[in-house]
């Protein structure tokens, strides 16, 4: 019965987001009592999708198998987590999660969003609410959670077994947070279009949810990186799958919408091409939810994907990106262009930022599309891998990496470049120095390497020098200049953080693909590897039962360069209901950067055992890196004077404008 | 310089971005890709020896043999043959009979020399491009296809190119 009070659930919230949608489309002028209306369906909608989300979360929990989506999904004999995590790990569930996420931030536009001035958010929920009646009604229609089985049986068929693990409770909520969260730019630019009416307040209430969503979008591919990283038992952090550039593509997307709408803020300018961005990260947003639920990628995420509904998708993604734009190419040149401004000056260098980023996010979508469209067109079967996304991607992040510290220099409308150079000479100078001395601790080796490493400490020392310089140390007394430090604000150490963050996640990848090293062989009980200074004793094999596998489970001595001994665990686990096997991989930190990873594969003829021994130096900074970087987001959201409430008027002026439209 | 000249050489600077951007992407695009062949298709246009290329099908029954580090076997689809040759450890599905796919460019005897081998840990895998193959030759059945939807993963044993 219960079941079935979700379903009504989802289904009277598919009948309001309708009437939100169009009472809010043709009457958003009318204002007070269409706004009140628009903003409860808002939030009826959130309230209404959370308790059919409920319900699927307690059918899970209860092993409930009369419905059909627990009973394909899920096992009774599972951990509590990875009953509530198996909700999502599945075609329908995930759509329904995507959903739930998608109404949450109508809603929280309807109650953060008090001081936007009515129309603009009747016009903005409205949009939220065309979102919220296409994703509910294909949820509905053709995946619909809800069916159910009868006569129920007694055992569920099970989750995916490289499913089962704590990355899959956290990595796809986080994704979709962020992914979905740009829906809420995406509405404000059809806003802006269909009223006519963008300005420098527009960019302040849109760029809270573009930090926002950049946070989650950016952890959520971080924990996904991390969890192929340790689950696949590869040792790889990033594979350029097609699915891996469907999240890469809105991001990069992001972050130059987030810098371009502090441009339009500031200084009023690039307005269209601030609204231009908003739509196409959402629409890349989009894009990725085709590309992986309609299954035309094989890919590791290919686990929830069902090609007959790809069509269906394929349908709303055309119809939203298709008309977004159709109303972009009539509307835009209504808006009234920004003014110009010098070349050398803060929103010069955000320009420049803008320039590669949009042109890496072409580089990427071009790369993931290519495959598909050479398919199509002629039949030939071609992979585009690594060796292209390495090469355009790194040639275009070259330039926005050197220029990056400069712009942090430079002041808005019109700056000194000479002044700023000077002032950058000292961690030039410095960035130098540090490539050189590791580049020969490291044994030098011709290559980029050292382009890459200088990028990485020129950003990161350029972040740091930022703070330095505008704290006046050096010019003041040391005492003043520390309390100055404390008392910057927020925005300034956002910006530092999230760029430090930057140059951190740069080493990480350059000392990492330039330093590792790894030692495929096979052992015996007894025998010993050696990689990079460290050997490795194959000291225990047994066969263990597991709860709903068996495990292969094998154990190492490690000994490091100074003679300290560690143990490790590594297991290969074959999950009985579905045959498939897991790799658990040793993974070993030094330095608390550095890892050792130890994956063992099958026994070849001679009974040997295969083991795979990789050395990843300094490998954690990559995920360091875009900790410091969501850190600097969180930062930047607690900002009070870039809250959704705080706008550039005065709630008392807010008022007057607001009885004056009604 | 005036206001519109200013205008026209930002303009020019960015367009000249632009252009050298879509430069590097589309000789990386006629560079970098692999292009996937099945053994009668290599039969039919050979391609020129030391390009690299991708190749995939079945390991074909009683073929792979082992000679210290080195593997050799042949992969088929049932119709023309080719002789690979791998000297690394190979994925632990490698089996006979199994769908593989093999990355690397033949040598001057015809001989495929494999970088890179990737099988499917599923046990049911079969590379999609392979069932398109088969499926062209006639060589599919149905029924075994709802196996290949079910596919998740492929491993990889030096480098990661896919999954």
């Amino acid at each position: 019965m219960y079941i079935e009070i979700g379903h009504f659930a989802l289904i009277l919230a598919f009948a309001i987001s309708i009437s939100q949608a169009v009472l809010g489309l043709i009457y958003w002028r009318s204002g007070g009592r269409i706004a009140a209306f628009v903003k409860s369906a808002a939030i009826w909608q959130f309230v209404l999708v959370s308790i059919s989300f409920a319900v699927l979360i307690i059918a899970f929990v209860k092993s409930d198998f009369s419905l059909l989506l627990a009973a394909n999904n899920s096992f009774s004999l599972q951990p509590l987590i990875y009953k509530i995590s198996s909700v999502w790990g599945n075609h329908e569930g995930s759509i329904l999660l995507w959903v739930l996420i998608l109404v949450m931030f109508g809603a929280a536009v309807a109650v953060f969003g008090r001081d936007i001035p009515n129309d603009l958010r009747t016009l903005v929920l409205s949009v939220q609410g065309i979102l919220g009646a296409s994703f509910i009604g294909f949820s509905l229609f053709t995946s619909n959670p809800f069916t159910r089985l009868n006569p129920a049986p007694f055992e569920g068929a099970d989750l995916n077994p490289i499913l089962q693990d704590i990355g899959l409770a956290i990595h796809p909520p986080l994704l979709y947070v962020g992914y979905v969260g740009f829906s809420v730019c995406f509405s404000f630019a059809i806003a802006a279009l269909i009223s006519g009416r963008v300005d420098a307040a527009w960019a302040r209430w849109v760029r809270p949810w573009t930090v926002a969503s950049w946070v989650f979008l950016t952890l959520g591919i971080s924990m996904g990186s991390y969890w192929a990283y340790y689950e696949l038992g590869w040792g790889g952090w990033w594979f350029w799958d097609p699915v891996e550039n469907a999240s890469l593509m809105p991001w990069l997307a992001g972050t130059a919408l987030m810098h371009s709408a502090i441009v339009m803020e500031k200084r009023s300018a690039l307005k269209i091409w601030t609204i231009f961005l908003a739509i196409i990260t959402f629409s890349l947003s989009l894009l990725g939810a085709f590309l992986v639920r309609s299954g035309i990628l094989t890919s590791v995420h290919a686990f929830a994907s069902d090609p007959s509904r790809g069509l269906v998708l394929l349908a709303l993604l055309a119809l939203f990106i298709g008309g977004a734009f159709t109303l972009f190419a009539f509307r835009a040149s209504s808006l009234r262009a920004g003014g110009l401004f010098a070349p050398i000056s803060r929103e010069g260098a955000l320009v420049l930022n803008n320039l590669f980023l949009a042109s890496a996010t072409a580089a990427v979508l071009i790369g993931t599309l290519y495959p598909l469209v050479l398919d199509a067109l002629t039949g030939a079967r071609i992979s585009v891998g690594a060796p292209f996304f390495d090469l355009t991607f790194s040639i275009l992040m070259v330039p926005l990496l050197l220029v990056l510290p400069f712009g942090a220099f430079l002041n808005w409308k019109r700056s000194d470049f000479l002044s700023v150079t000077q002032r950058l000479a000292g961690v030039a100078a410095l960035s130098l120095v540090v490539t050189i001395v590791v580049f020969i601790l490291m044994g030098v080796k011709i290559s980029l390497a050292p382009l890459g490493l200088f990028l990485g400490f020129w950003v990161s020392f350029g972040a740091i020098a930022d703070l330095v310089y505008r704290a006046k140390f050096g010019r003041i007394t040391f005492v003043k200049a520390f309390k100055r430090l404390f008392a910057l604000p927020k925005s300034a150490w956002s910006m530092a953080l999230a760029h430090f963050g930057m140059g951190i996640l740069v080493l990480g990848v350059v000392l990492v693909s330039t330093g590792e090293s790894e030692n495929i062989t096979s052992l015996k009980l007894g025998e010993t590897a050696e990689l990079a200074g460290y050997s490795v004793e194959f000291t225990k094999s047994e066969v263990l039962q597991g709860p709903n596998y068996l495990i292969n489970h094998f154990e190492f001595d490690v000994k490091d360069k100074n003679g300290n001994i560690r143990h490790a665990v590594s297991e290969k686990r074959v999950y009985t209901a579905s045959s498939m096997p897991t790799t658990e991989a040793a993974i070993l930190t030094y330095g608390g950067v550095s890892q050792l990873y130890i994956a063992v594969g099958d026994a070849d003829e001679v009974g040997n055992q295969v083991v795979r021994i990789w050395y990843k130096p300094y490998i954690l900074l990559i995920w360091y890196g875009t900790i410091f970087m969501a850190l600097a987001g969180f930062l930047s959201l607690s900002d009070r004077r870039k809250r959704i409430g705080v706008a550039l008027t005065t709630k008392a002026k807010q008022a007057a404008r607001n009885k004056q439209e009604a | 310089m005036t206001r519109k000249q200013k205008r026209l050489s930002v303009i020019a600077g960015l367009g000249l971005v632009i252009a050298l951007a879509a430069v590097i992407i589309f000789t990386a695009l006629s560079s970098k890709i692999t292009f996937f062949y099945s053994p009668s298709e290599l039969k039919e246009s050979p391609v020129a020896i030391g390009q690299h290329f991708r190749v995939g099908g079945l390991v074909k029954e009683n073929s792979w043999v082992k000679d210290g580090k080195t593997n050799n076997f042949i992969i088929t689809d049932n119709e023309s043959d080719v002789a690979v040759i791998y000297v690394e450890i190979l994925p632990d599905l490698f089996r006979e009979g199994q769908g593989v796919i093999a990355e690397g460019a033949l040598n001057a005897k015809g001989v495929f020399i494999a970088s890179n081998v990737l099988a499917k840990h599923d046990e049911n895998y079969l590379p999609k491009e392979v069932v398109e193959t088969l499926k062209d030759r006639g060589e599919w059945q149905h029924g075994a296809e709802e196996n290949t939807d079910a596919v998740t993963e492929i491993t990889e044993t030096t480098e990661g190119t896919n999954y």
